[in-house]
């Protein structure tokens, strides 16, 4: 390792920048932690992180089928994920199983299902990059896949961010006066399916739910004003990506975990200092003793 | 704002009938009420009062019966923001991040364009209705800080700024101080005296008499229902809470 390339802060973030990769990794890394960071808030407001964890996991034989037939595999990864909670609901209202727990067995079956086609299908399938990401190798196609998705969740969210938090808060209150609770469900859902679509390009499929649910969890604790939240949890996921691609690129690690990591540091300080919700109350330690 | 004069109800539910994945929740409810009454929905905890609001706002789906709302269907008066829904305060996340002014803007949000941008008279009416549960100086507080009579007051300033015809109140008068109780009958006189419609459900006998024109015992179906000092009888409200004597429920010495 070029350990003395790093001795100034400078050389430690220009001189991955020389690599054509890593500039399209940091590029990637930070739109991607954008968009889900964007969702973030929603998913925690609403309580949905088994949801997205259910739905990351279940495009997994998505991802797979696609490959095989030479689709883009965001089409397969989005179909399967959204199928997955239409058969979660599906059988929650048909059978006396509790909700987590029909949550819990039908993503691990899709979750299942999808190893057994990769070993069953021999392609050029890379397990690995699947499961744990791989933001480094990502692909011209995969770019213009991974820009298109982001550009149409941000959009969506954009369009809908009010009634979205209406529905989130109150959906008694927006159905009464006419808002299709409908329609805002299965919006946000869609939105998640795709967002867990492009979110495992960074860190693949088994961590793709932090990406989905720790910054919005970090940002709930630092402020009591939505738009605020939704701004620090883009950021925070925005800056976990830069520092967790840094850290991989310098000390040879594991891409998606270090992001991950990254985000989870971000959120035990945010726990640890958070000036009204933390546990040491940042705001009380600086006002002094007395 | 609106007259009274006219005979048509406000809410027409005949024998509506709910049931969630079979499971019968309601059946055979009947319920008629006029311009400028107060209905009181008296009955024990899962006897169907929750479902009933649900019902009448379109919330849950109604699997026979039908529900008339100004004498059109629920569809309708869901467009029209014709139904004002207050909720109990347990109904609602007190740690989601939003302000009063926020929450009453939400009363609006049915009659805006789609990108919920609010108009001139969208923010005076906010502004209004905030100053008619005295919470001005509370704008931009969360709703996390409030009281609990000040997160009520907060809701019922949402359906000020609904300009609802039809209240619907979930235990207005469950966890709230004093001056906000004495706030929300207040305002019921002045709803009552605008022709507003009000449906709310309430444990508190004393309650029941002190506002509503009618009541509506239920228990699954109705048990009772008409004029307050008719209707309202020990024997009634026995039967609605499953035998158990009125004593218990008032204390002896009424």
């Amino acid at each position: 390792m070029e350990l003395c390339s790093f001795l100034t802060l400078d050389s430690f973030i220009k001189d991955p920048l020389t690599h054509e990769f890593m500039r399209k990794a940091l590029l990637m890394s930070s739109l991607v932690a954008a968009v889900c960071g964007f969702l973030s808030s929603y998913l925690t407001l609403k309580g949905w992180a088994l949801m997205g964890d259910a739905v990351s996991h279940s495009v997994m034989p998505g991802v797979v089928v696609a490959y095989a037939l030479g689709l883009p595999f965001s089409l397969g990864a989005f179909i399967f994920g959204v199928g997955s909670v239409a058969l979660i609901g599906f059988i929650k209202q048909k059978s006396r199983v509790k909700e987590d727990t029909v949550i819990g067995l039908v993503f691990t079956g899709f979750f299942a299902l999808g190893i057994v086609l990769v070993s069953k299908i021999k392609s050029n399938i890379d397990l690995h990059s699947i499961l744990f990401g791989s933001p480094l190798g990502i692909s011209l196609s995969d770019v213009k896949q991974t820009i298109f998705i982001s550009l149409l969740v941000v959009i969506l969210l954009s369009i809908f961010r009010k009634d979205l938090m209406l529905y989130c808060f109150d959906p008694r209150h927006a159905k009464t006066v006419g808002i299709n609770v409908f329609f805002l469900h299965y919006l946000l859902l869609t939105c998640l399916s795709l967002a867990a679509v492009v979110g495992l390009q960074s860190v693949g499929i088994i961590l793709v739910v932090a990406m989905l649910i720790t910054p919005g969890a970090t940002a709930y604790l630092l402020t009591d004003k939505f738009d605020n939240m939704t701004v620090i949890s883009v950021l925070s996921a925005i800056i976990s990506s830069l520092i967790g691609i840094y850290v991989s690129f310098w000390f040879d690690l594991e891409t998606g975990g270090s992001i991950v990591l990254a985000q989870t540091f971000i959120f035990l300080f945010a726990f640890l200092f958070a000036p009204r919700y933390g546990i040491f109350k940042l705001k009380k330690l600086f006002a002094g003793y007395k | 704002m609106e007259t009274v004069n006219y005979q048509n109800f406000r809410i027409e539910a005949e024998n509506i009938c709910v049931d969630y994945n079979g499971k019968v929740a309601l059946y055979d409810a009947n319920l008629r009420l006029k311009p400028g009454q107060i209905c009181g929905l008296v009955g024990m905890n899962g006897a169907g009062k929750t479902t009933f609001f649900n019902a009448l706002t379109g919330f849950v789906n109604i699997s026979k019966g039908k529900i008339r709302i100004n004498g059109e269907s629920v569809r309708s008066a869901q467009k029209d923001q014709t139904i004002a829904y207050v909720p109990q305060n347990e109904g609602i996340d007190s740690q989601f991040p939003i302000s009063v002014w926020d929450v009453v803007m939400m009363g609006r949000y049915g009659s805006m364009n789609i990108f919920r941008c609010p108009r001139e008279s969208d923010v005076q009416a906010v502004k209004d209705a905030i100053e008619r549960v005295d919470l001005s100086d509370h704008l931009s507080t969360p709703i996390g800080n409030l009281s609990g009579g000040q997160r009520k007051r907060t809701f019922l300033a949402r359906a000020i700024a609904q300009r609802a015809s039809i209240l619907l109140l979930d235990e207005p008068f469950s966890g709230v101080d004093i001056r906000t109780e004495k706030l929300i009958s207040e305002l019921f006189i002045q709803f009552k005296n605008d022709g507003k419609t009000i449906l709310l459900s309430t444990h508190d006998m004393i309650h029941v008499r002190e506002f509503c024109d009618l009541v509506l015992l239920i228990n699954k179906t109705v048990v009772a229902y008409g004029e307050t000092s008719e209707v309202f009888t020990p024997e009634n409200i026995t039967t609605t809470f499953g035998g158990i004597s009125p004593d218990f429920l008032f204390g002896p010495e009424s």
